[in-house]
């Protein structure tokens, strides 16, 4: 939901027509995939518009505003590839979420190949979108370590989801027993994740950021509820209205 | 939101369009050979005849210039109305209705994009197309030019708005020239669809609480007068109109369809419980027609001028947005380049979104 909006402030300023539609389809497609998850705990608009910061568990990666379009990219190239992988792995098992997985693995192979594409064109483009992806790929490294931080509650919630699973051991070949019970071996994730990330990075030229991957607190703040600045505000314009209006129906 | 062509209709007399008026035949060059004068009449006839003309087909140079401001001033309508509507994507209310504008929003820059390749099989291009937005050569049409001030002005843009131009659109679906009347049926269905969604939309808050009803109310009163004025000045004014109606690009005149949207448009208020800010307006039994008030064409006219609450404001985001972006295309030109003999590459950027959208 929170890269979906980040997404939906594109619109109207992309670089190319093209870009537009490929913006918001993306943006569309997390925003669906945000409702269906949202509703299955409660009320989509109740948790959406009425919880504060404190309380949302989004990683911080997807709130980071959109700074360029490189930024941008790389961006949804750490997270497409992120939720990519997840998925096919959710999708191969047989937990709660194989289903919904199932069929947003489709969009987010579509998000990922994208995402990719951009990377190579910018990186393998001119010098200026050289250096543009490559800055944008430093400033962004530092949020990717949370990504594979085991959920405390979403992984008991996952233990049944995915017990047993054997599933994990598809495409990175890795073991697939899991030591955190989600159904998914964060470590291979992570691994198969940088071996994807560094192929692209590479291909377009361009250099893996070696900097640390969480900042000075622990990775998974995001899904402990501490943010980074700018979310605050990107709330207070998304729930604005709504909260003006209390119990009204749109 | 729709685009409209009809608004400008006044001011952009090129003289192409008057230098080969129909019956003229080509009159510009002085006396015109045999070979012209049979080209000529093959058109005529075709148009006569209501066959499509197409790309490859000869066709007056005035006609084509005609149809390329059109099809031009359409298409910048599509990408700069975008604007007033993604103004709100952030601050939708529901995620609901947050889903329905983003994908109101995409389907205008897929419209822009129809438009834009159905202008460019006229010999034009896309980029030639946006310079002259950028630089005020072309136009947009006049409705964009408001702001959206409250949630509510979505649902009137999508109620008014779209209304006023599916009214104008659905006869260009039926257009003499075979490409834009091709993209205006699949503009149209869409179309169709948005101002559905704004007429439920107001709905909603019609019916929802006292705030929500006078914020809807508030909206139409704002957006009634703009949306009649999308149909463009009335007809003793429209010098265009009679060419564009020869040659079968237009169909009913500016005071007609406008006619036929205020006519649509009372008993939709009616049912949305909400009034519309016209004191004239009641039916007259006798023209079977509803009399309404008189459009300040003092207002459409400034609008027009540029000197409208938003036109510096939705040019200068458009320039941006396209001069900001200038680094992110020489990117794709120079990779394409690069890679495009040898290419065990996947698709390019363009038929990749065609594939999603």
């Amino acid at each position: 939901m929170v890269l979906s909006h980040r997404l939906g402030e594109w619109a109207g300023h992309a670089p190319v027509l093209e870009e537009e539609v490929a913006l918001a389809n993306i943006a569309l497609d997390l925003l669906g995939q945000a409702r269906v998850l949202l509703s299955l705990v409660g009320d989509e608009d109740e948790l959406a518009y009425l919880r504060e910061e404190r309380a949302f568990r989004n990683l911080q990666l997807v709130e980071q505003p959109n700074g360029d379009f490189a930024h941008t990219i790389a961006r949804q190239l750490y997270f497409s590839v992120y939720q990519h992988l997840l998925y096919e792995r959710l999708a191969a098992g047989d937990g709660e979420f194989a289903g919904l997985a199932a069929k947003a693995v489709k969009e987010v192979a579509y998000h990922r190949d994208h995402a990719e594409q951009w990377v190579l064109r910018l990186g393998d483009g001119t010098a200026e979108s050289h250096e543009r992806m490559q800055s944008g790929l430093e400033a962004l490294w530092r949020f990717t370590g949370e990504m594979f931080q085991p959920v405390e509650g979403l992984d008991a919630a996952g233990t049944t989801a995915a017990t047993g699973t054997t599933g994990t051991t598809d495409t990175a070949g890795a073991t697939g027993t899991s030591g955190s019970g989600s159904g998914v071996d964060w470590a291979e994730l992570e691994s198969a994740w940088l071996s994807a990330v560094t192929a692209t990075v590479e291909r377009a030229t361009l250099t893996l950021p070696t900097g640390p991957r969480s900042g000075a607190w622990a990775a998974g703040a995001g899904r402990q509820g501490l943010h980074t600045e700018p979310f605050g505000r990107m709330l207070a314009e998304m729930q604005h209205l709504h909260r003006s209006h209390p119990g009204a129906s749109w | 939101m729709a685009a409209v062509t009809a608004d400008q209709k006044t001011q952009s007399t090129s003289g192409t369009a008057k230098a080969a008026g129909t019956g003229a035949g080509p009159a510009a060059g002085g006396a015109p050979d045999a070979a012209d004068a049979a080209l000529l009449a093959a058109f005529d006839a075709a148009v006569a005849a209501d066959d499509r003309i197409e790309p490859r087909d000869w066709m007056p140079e005035a006609y084509r210039a005609t149809l390329i401001r059109q099809m031009a001033q359409h298409a910048h309508s599509e990408i700069i109305g975008m604007q007033p509507e993604a103004n709100w994507i952030t601050r939708a209310p529901s995620l609901r209705r947050k889903a329905i504008l983003m994908a109101k929003v995409q389907d205008e820059a897929g419209h822009g994009l129809y438009l834009y390749s159905a202008a460019e099989t006229l010999g034009t291009s896309r980029e030639e197309l946006l310079d002259k937005l950028h630089a005020g050569r072309q136009r947009y049409s006049s409705i964009f030019n408001y702001p959206t001030l409250t949630w509510a002005d979505v649902g009137a843009i999508g109620w008014l708005v779209d209304g006023a131009a599916i009214t104008n659109q659905v006869p260009l679906c039926r257009c003499s020239y075979g490409p834009y009347a091709r993209a205006m049926v699949r503009i149209c269905k869409e179309e169709s669809f948005h101002q559905r969604q704004g007429y439920e939309l107001l709905l909603a808050l019609s019916r929802g609480t006292e705030a929500q009803h006078a914020m809807a109310q508030d909206a139409v009163d704002r957006w009634w007068w703009p949306s009649l004025m999308m149909f463009g000045p009335p007809d003793d004014a429209s010098s265009h109109s009679e060419q564009s109606m020869a040659w079968k690009i237009k169909r009913h005149s500016n005071d007609e369809l406008r006619q036929r949207f205020v006519d649509i448009c009372v008993p939709q208020a009616e049912a949305l419980g909400l009034t519309l800010p016209d004191p004239d307006i009641r039916w007259n039994e006798e023209r079977g027609q509803h009399d309404f008030g008189a459009i300040d064409w003092t207002e459409f006219q400034q609008v027009l001028k540029g000197n409208g609450p938003c036109n510096e404001q939705r040019i200068t985001q458009r320039r941006r947005a396209h001069e900001e972006g200038a680094w992110v295309r020489d990117a794709a030109a120079a990779y394409a380049a690069k890679h495009t003999t040898p290419s065990t590459r996947t698709a390019q950027p363009a038929q990749h979104v065609e594939e999603t959208a």
